[in-house]
């Protein structure tokens, strides 16, 4: 179970501005339904410029509508100008403090209050520029360096935590951490990978593998195998005894014994015969 | 406050007859069961009616029991113990839907250079069997596949897998915590090899589980120390827990003949009334094939954690497979592998009951849901007067 604080739970309960304005002067959506949270906020200017009525509509958790509903309230009264400044922290500060994991809601509210004043001031609605950094979610390199200089974020996991960058797969992880250090101007440690075998280890690895599945596999035919060179990932090898004239020496070799040594060894070997 | 616990499959209240049974062994029995005095030989003579009295659940020999600490321990002893036995072979089955005992196991031994295949399910979550056959080889030491899900109830066909592994020889562990004390389980008829189930998913306290391991299947031990369990599993026993678990045993062997029907008739009940009352709801799960007591039900348009709390205000408890519960950003790994779409998965609420639950209970349930789905649905975004609503917002922008 989450710790909420009362205020949380207070807006999640009893959320204030729940609706649609019709005809709102400005209007943002954020996130999707595949993503498991999204907002649509609209609000309206009185005759003095200030946000006279703010409302907004939420699917997600309690945090997110919790932060949805504290920045409805937050907004009103507020001219353009003023509401521009709020940033996430603003409204997980007004709802005494989210949980870390929950912060990507708070950014969301932001979010979509930017999107909302861009409506308002006619700016297209900004159009996601940069490189997609994670897949998984959709988010851009911008994104992730904003949130890591505006919320002086250190790991991986602090992204996460804010955009959701790198929940998914996990694939971006390095990338994230890159993005983080460049930002920060130091190196970020990033969850260690597997270390990367050297050629020796590869090259003893392989033999092994040759000797313990692939030979008695192709003795069985009566073939027979041999490891002639290792440069570079590609294992150069002789086909010995009938796989040499064997029509299908070239099946065997790029989808069992090239297979066998990606899965068994390292997933960047390619396999190549060297003619007799 | 009256709590109305339907959340079963997290963990069940222990029995009062199983506290009554533990206290003792706290109090005055507190022995050794491996010291020479009498003192500490009643206590393992107390162990012993305990170890058959969970034997006779599950229709084992006595001997065939080995206590462990919970169903997790009991899993990972199982499958450790099975591929240090066999270390020629380097090939292992499992589903995609199992527990994540059995589940981050296998991904870890995956990155130690175990060949894996996670079976897949369809889209009522049950088993490829077809895929399955297809994978089995030469190579293939141990198939590790649950007895019934957690999340949706559904309950695999373990006599056929069992007696495919049984016919090539290859090692057969089932992770039956869910299923034991909840449907018929007998390791006489399903002739599997070894088989965990856990003392707090049947009315006994945490911290107990046991693992079945069939009489000649090779064993080597995950805890190493005493001699204690034959030396099988090092370690002092947890005598009290132990002593719960026969208890519970005894009650869940009962449960199992004649109590679970009624369980069974609440569960409809719920199923039946929330489905007919809420539109855009679903059942997940092969409703011909599942346990008893577990309904799993997708709420479409709105967030799981949103729902839980709002039934927490009512003290009803259950779960979800949403992202947000679970600090993840993703929903549950068994709706993503049946394919459930995610306006349904992110809403998907299961209730899993026991004998204690009432029909008032129910009918309670029934009654207080239907407002606190229609509540967060007009706060979202996805939905509009009563429907489903059109909006830019529900394309799938990001590919879980």
């Amino acid at each position: 179970m989450w710790e909420y604080t009362d205020k949380v739970k207070d807006h999640f309960i009893n959320p204030r501005n729940v609706g649609f304005i019709d005809n709102p002067d400005g209007m943002g959506e954020v996130g999707s339904l595949a993503c498991g949270d999204a907002l649509k906020l609209t609000f309206k200017l009185g005759d003095d410029k200030k946000i006279s009525d703010a409302k907004f509509q939420t699917f997600g958790c309690a945090s997110a509508i919790a932060s949805s509903s504290a920045l409805t309230e937050m907004i009103k009264g507020l001219t353009l100008k003023e509401a521009a400044d709020i940033t996430n922290d603003d409204i997980a500060q007004f709802l005494g403090g989210l949980p870390k994991e929950k912060m990507h809601c708070s950014v969301m509210g932001r979010d979509a209050l930017e999107k909302a004043i861009a409506y308002y001031e006619g700016a297209t609605i900004q159009q996601k520029e940069g490189e997609i950094v994670c897949e998984c979610f959709g988010i851009t390199d911008i994104e992730i360096r904003r949130a890591v200089q505006e919320s002086g974020l250190k790991t991986v996991e602090d992204v996460t935590d804010y955009v959701k960058a790198g929940g998914g797969c996990g694939n971006c992880h390095d990338r994230i951490g890159e993005i983080i250090s460049e930002v920060r101007g130091k190196p970020v440690l990033v969850k260690p990978v597997p270390k990367a075998l050297t050629n020796v280890q590869k090259i003893k690895m392989i033999e092994e593998t040759l000797d313990r599945e692939i030979k008695p596999a192709l003795k069985k035919d009566g073939g027979d195998i041999e490891l002639v060179d290792f440069d570079h990932n590609t294992v150069f090898v002789r086909l010995r005894g009938t796989c040499s004239t064997c029509a299908k020496s070239q099946v065997t070799l790029k989808s069992y014994v090239e297979t066998k040594l990606k899965e068994l060894v390292s997933s960047d070997l390619v396999v190549s015969e060297v003619q007799q | 406050m009256n709590i109305i616990y339907v959340d079963n499959n997290a963990t069940t209240r222990v029995d009062p007859a199983v506290v009554e049974a533990m206290m003792p062994y706290y109090t005055e029995n507190y022995g050794n069961p491996s010291s020479m005095h009498a003192f500490g030989g009643n206590v393992s003579r107390a162990i012993s009616k305990a170890r058959e009295q969970v034997a006779s659940l599950i229709n084992a020999s006595p001997d065939e029991i080995i206590f462990t600490s919970c169903g997790t321990e009991s899993d990972s002893t199982a499958i450790s113990a099975t591929i240090s036995s066999i270390p020629d072979k380097k090939h292992i089955i499992t589903s995609r839907v199992e527990h994540p005992a059995v589940k981050n196991l296998y991904e870890h031994l995956a990155k130690k250079g175990y060949k894996v295949t996670f079976v897949p399910v369809d889209r009522q979550g049950s088993l490829d069997l077809d895929f399955f056959y297809d994978h089995l080889t030469d190579d293939t030491a141990l198939i590790s596949i649950m007895w019934a899900n957690n999340e949706t109830g559904v309950v695999f066909p373990i006599d056929e897998i069992t007696r495919a592994a049984n016919d090539r020889g290859i090692v057969l562990h089932t992770d039956a915590v869910q299923a034991v004390g909840k449907i018929p389980v007998d390791v006489q008829k399903t002739n599997v090899d070894l088989l965990s189930l856990s003392g707090h998913k049947i009315h006994a306290p945490k911290g107990v589980g046991a693992l079945y391991v069939r009489k000649g299947t090779k064993f080597t031990p995950f805890l190493i120390g005493g001699h204690q369990e034959k030396g099988r599993r090092g370690g002092t026993e947890n005598v009290a827990t132990i002593i719960g678990l026969g208890k519970a045993s005894v009650l869940a062997e009962e449960l199992v003949k004649t109590g679970m029907a009624k369980v069974g008739r609440l569960r409809d009940r719920l199923e039946k009334g929330l489905i007919s009352r809420v539109q855009n709801a679903m059942v997940n799960g092969d409703t011909s094939s599942r346990l008893p007591n577990t309904t799993n039900i997708s709420f479409e348009y709105i967030e799981g954690e949103s729902i839980l709390l709002m039934m927490n205000e009512l003290n009803i408890c259950a779960s979800s497979g949403s992202a947000c519960t679970s600090g993840s950003l993703e929903p549950s790994h068994v709706l993503r592998a049946m394919g459930i779409p995610f306006t349904a998965a992110h809403g998907s609420i299961r209730f899993s009951l026991s004998h204690y639950n009432t029909e008032e209970e129910m009918d309670f349930i029934i009654e207080k849901m239907p407002p606190i789905i229609d509540r967060l649905r007009r706060m979202s975004p996805f939905w509009n007067q009563g429907k489903p609503a059109n909006t830019m917002l529900t394309g799938a922008e990001c590919p879980l």
